[in-house]
Order: structure tokens, then C-alpha cells, then sequence
């Protein structure tokens, strides 16, 4: 049966990571590949590393990143973050990581989603949406959520699926930091509306936020970061509650 | 021992490259015959499009090469999938050392399937020690049934061949590099064949 996935986020900032990590057992607290390696030996199925910096001139020392990261964790990893062309693609799954997370660059062309699927493959590409409520319509938002958009996501996330995305993190930034539980209403309509898998993300606070999302929609995945950085939430933890709630983990 | 990985345009030459690094073992990563014919072992990794590979296996002749191999052969998803006869994705004509086809998982399901899902019905040596039921890494939209070649099944919509062999050849549809510690252990049982 396959496997409802647990996702740990690591936020990368010139190589390092950013987000307050609460690990005493780590040698270098910054080191996100020592960090990776923490969690995939600890039940993580897959991680995303997005790289927040991403400025052009950085571009190199992230490529670099992906290949140590690729070199030590043997699961799945994405990685994201101002990749706008098929050359960032291409030097990023070089360098060994199995997705990259388009975001900001698929609002601006479109077709880029089906050029770099046409070449990699579509399992290549995940589509992340960062989308606010504001009177009842669910906006989506550039630019790490910076620049409003004309979008409203749920006819984005069709479009992008037959433009050629494999999957879809959706983030919802009402409840993004908030600790009160993921965005549950978009993400069974995404579920239940798309053929592609979809990742939830935003508000995880608790165990019973991850049972209720498995729970109420047909997500895939559940991403987090800070409730996993600072061990609120152990994975192993997290993954016996679940299984205990009939929802599939890998063990 | 001496590990050839079979190079052309497949995504993950990279990770199996370091996986099998992980394991002690510093691969040859070549499209040179005589150096992959003179390999202990032989990996034929794979993610991409069938007709675009295939067609660049032919210009390479690796597509003869590969079938006369004698050594412990080992096809990772795409590469499984061109070691069968035929694949409905772009309808290519492939390797045909599986007698098998390659179908498209229905499209009003989820596709692709992607993510961790377990293997059962586990045979032969390339399984050594491994549990049913464990838990492996799958990305793929196309598979093959269950046939007389399986050594391993999986469900997705349906039942189908998670890994086949036919004497030296074996294959996983799945990716034991990215399939944490029991990926580990099924290289390292194929690096021991």
C-alpha cells in the first residue's frame, strides 16, 4: 500500500541553514546535509530543501549543495528556490537531486512547467502555490508570497497539472506559522480534483494536525519545518500515531 | 570488484553513482563496450522518456550491447522498462530481454505513482534478508504486469512487477538508491551475486 509521506523542509540560506534548529545530537547545527542525513536516518520519507537566497550570483554554491546532499542521504529530495530556466534544472538534477520545486518562474511562463517536463520528465517537477484567502477566493501569491497575483488557485493548480507538473505543494499562507493545523478545505478540493499527488504544507503544529489532514483530505504528503527543527514533533513519534489511526506510513 | 553504470541521458546516474559509493564501491560511469563488457557487475539506471532513450541506446548500439552481457545486469526503473519488449510510452520498441510490455497506469488515477510503497512475493538472491513488505521508493507512470519473470510484486491501482530477473538480468522497477536502508541492502545483495 503506498505510503502517505512525512516531509521535513530545510530553509537554506548561502549554503547553511537558517531556521533555529534545536539539535543538540548535530556536530554542525548549519550544516544542512548533516541535518538531511539526521532526518532521513529518522523516518523522514523525503526532503525539501529550499534555498531562500537564491540570487543568481549564489547559484553556484547551491548546485555545489545538492551534490554533498546527494553524496550522503539515500532518499528523495527537492529541491527549490529561484530556479527559472531549464539550465537551473538541469544543473540541479546533475547534481543528484530527483525533484526541483517551481514556483514564482511557472506564474511568470507558464510553459516553462512543460518545457523542463518535456526534457525531465514530469515526476521532476513539483509545482509550489502559496495562496491567502481574501473574500472567500483563494489568491495566489509570487515571490515567496510577496507579490499578489491575478491567480486564483484552484484553476492555477488545474492549469499547471496539464501543463505538465508530477506533484503539487500547496502552502497556504493563512495558516503558514500559525500552529493551527493545515489548510483542510483546498487541500481535499486539490485532492480529490487533481490526478497528482499533492503535498500539504503550512500549520502543522501538532501529531493530531497531520492525523486530521491524512484524515480528512486525500493528500499525499504533509510538509513541515519548524515543529520538526525544534523536536516539537519527533517523526517516528508522529509515524506510530498515524499508523494507529489506520492512515499508511512507512515504518 | 569492478561496477560499470551504463551512461547516457538517465536522470539518476548521479544518486546510484553514490550509492554505490556509499556502499565502498567506485563505479565506472561509460558508454564504452569493451569496459562494460569487462565489468563484474553492470547497472542500467533510468528516468526519462522511452523513445528519446532508446533511440540515443541505438545510436550508441548499447541496445545490442546490453543483452549479450554475462555478468549480474541490474535495470532501475526506465532502465527495467527498455529491458522489455515494447513500451506504450511513445510506442517504443525496446530491448527484449522481459518479454513484457510496458502499459500506462489508467489516467483517472493518480499518475504518476510516486512515493514509498511496499514489495512482496520476494524471490531469489537480490532479496536476501529483506522483509515482505517492505517499504521501497517508486516514481514511475508506466509498468509491467505481474509475469514468470517477477521476483518481487507491488499495488498501485492494480498488482503489478515491482522487480523481474531472467538468469544474469535483473531489474526493479522501483529505485533501491533512494530506498533508504533496505535500497542499501538490495545493491549490496546485487553487488554480491
Amino acid at each position: 500500500m503506498l505510503a502517505k509521506r512525512i516531509i521535513p523542509c530545510l530553509d537554506i540560506k548561502n549554503g547553511q541553514t537558517v531556521k533555529g534548529i534545536e539539535f543538540e545530537s548535530l556536530k554542525t547545527v548549519g550544516d544542512p546535509v548533516e541535518l538531511g542525513k539526521y532526518y532521513s536516518d529518522n523516518g523522514a520519507d523525503e526532503l525539501v530543501f529550499l534555498d531562500i537566497t537564491a540570487t543568481h550570483e549564489k547559484r553556484k554554491t547551491l548546485v555545489e549543495l545538492v551534490h554533498r546532499i546527494a553524496k550522503e542521504i539515500n532518499i528523495p529530495f527537492t529541491v527549490g528556490g529561484g530556479i527559472s530556466t531549464i539550465e537551473d534544472a538541469e544543473a540541479i538534477l546533475s547534481a543528484g537531486a530527483d525533484k526541483i520545486s517551481v514556483n514564482s518562474a511557472a506564474i511568470n511562463k507558464p510553459e516553462l512547467i512543460s518545457e523542463i517536463a518535456q526534457k525531465f520528465g514530469r515526476q521532476f517537477i513539483v509545482l509550489a502555490i502559496d495562496a491567502k484567502l481574501e473574500n472567500n477566493e483563494w489568491i495566489v501569491y509570487k515571490n515567496g508570497g510577496r507579490i499578489k497575483t491575478e491567480l486564483e488557485l484552484f484553476s492555477w493548480a488545474k492549469q499547471v497539472e496539464r501543463l505538465g507538473c508530477g506533484e503539487i505543494l500547496f502552502t497556504s499562507m493563512n495558516h503558514d506559522g500559525t500552529k493551527n493545523g493545515f489548510a483542510l478545505e483546498p487541500l481535499k478540493w486539490l485532492a480529490e480534483n487533481l490526478n497528482i499527488p499533492v503535498i500539504a504544507s503550512g500549520g502543522a503544529g501538532s501529531i493530531k494536525d497531520f492525523e486530521n489532514v491524512f484524515s480528512y483530505s486525500n493528500v499525499e504528503a504533509a510538509l513541515a519545518a519548524s515543529v520538526f527543527h525544534y523536536r516539537e514533533i519527533e517523526i517516528r513519534k508522529l509515524k506510530r500515531q498515524l499508523s494507529l489511526h489506520d492512515i499508511s506510513v512507512r515504518d | 570488484m569492478k561496477v560499470a553504470i551504463i551512461k547516457y541521458n538517465a536522470g539518476n546516474i548521479t544518486s546510484v553513482a553514490f550509492a554505490l559509493q556509499r556502499l565502498g564501491i567506485n563505479p565506472e560511469i561509460t558508454d564504452d563496450p569493451e569496459l562494460i563488457k569487462s565489468s563484474d557487475k553492470v547497472i542500467f539506471p533510468g528516468v526519462g522518456e522511452a523513445s528519446t532513450t532508446m533511440n540515443y541506446l541505438r545510436l550508441k548500439k548499447l541496445n545490442q550491447l546490453i543483452p549479450e552481457l554475462k555478468q549480474p545486469v541490474l535495470g532501475i526503473c526506465l532502465g527495467m522498462q527498455l529491458m522489455c519488449n515494447y513500451s506504450m510510452e511513445g510506442k517504443t520498441p525496446c530491448i527484449g530481454i522481459f518479454d513484457e510490455l510496458i502499459e500506462k497506469f489508467p489516467a483517472k488515477e493518480k499518475v504518476p505513482h510516486v512515493g514509498w510503497n511496499t514489495i512482496s512475493n520476494l524471490k531469489g538472491d537480490l532479496f536476501k534478508n529483506i522483509p515482505d513488505n517492505s517499504y521501497v521508493y517508486f516514481v514511475h507512470s508506466y509498468f509491467a504486469n505481474e509475469s514468470q519473470y517477477s521476483i518481487a510484486n507491488s499495488n498501485y491501482i492494480k498488482p503489478f512487477t515491482a522487480a523481474m530477473q531472467k538468469e544474469n538480468f535483473y531489474a526493479t522497477q522501483f529505485h533501491p538508491e533512494r530506498s533508504g536502508k533496505i535500497g542499501v541492502l538490495i545493491l549490496k545483495n546485487f553487488i554480491e551475486l
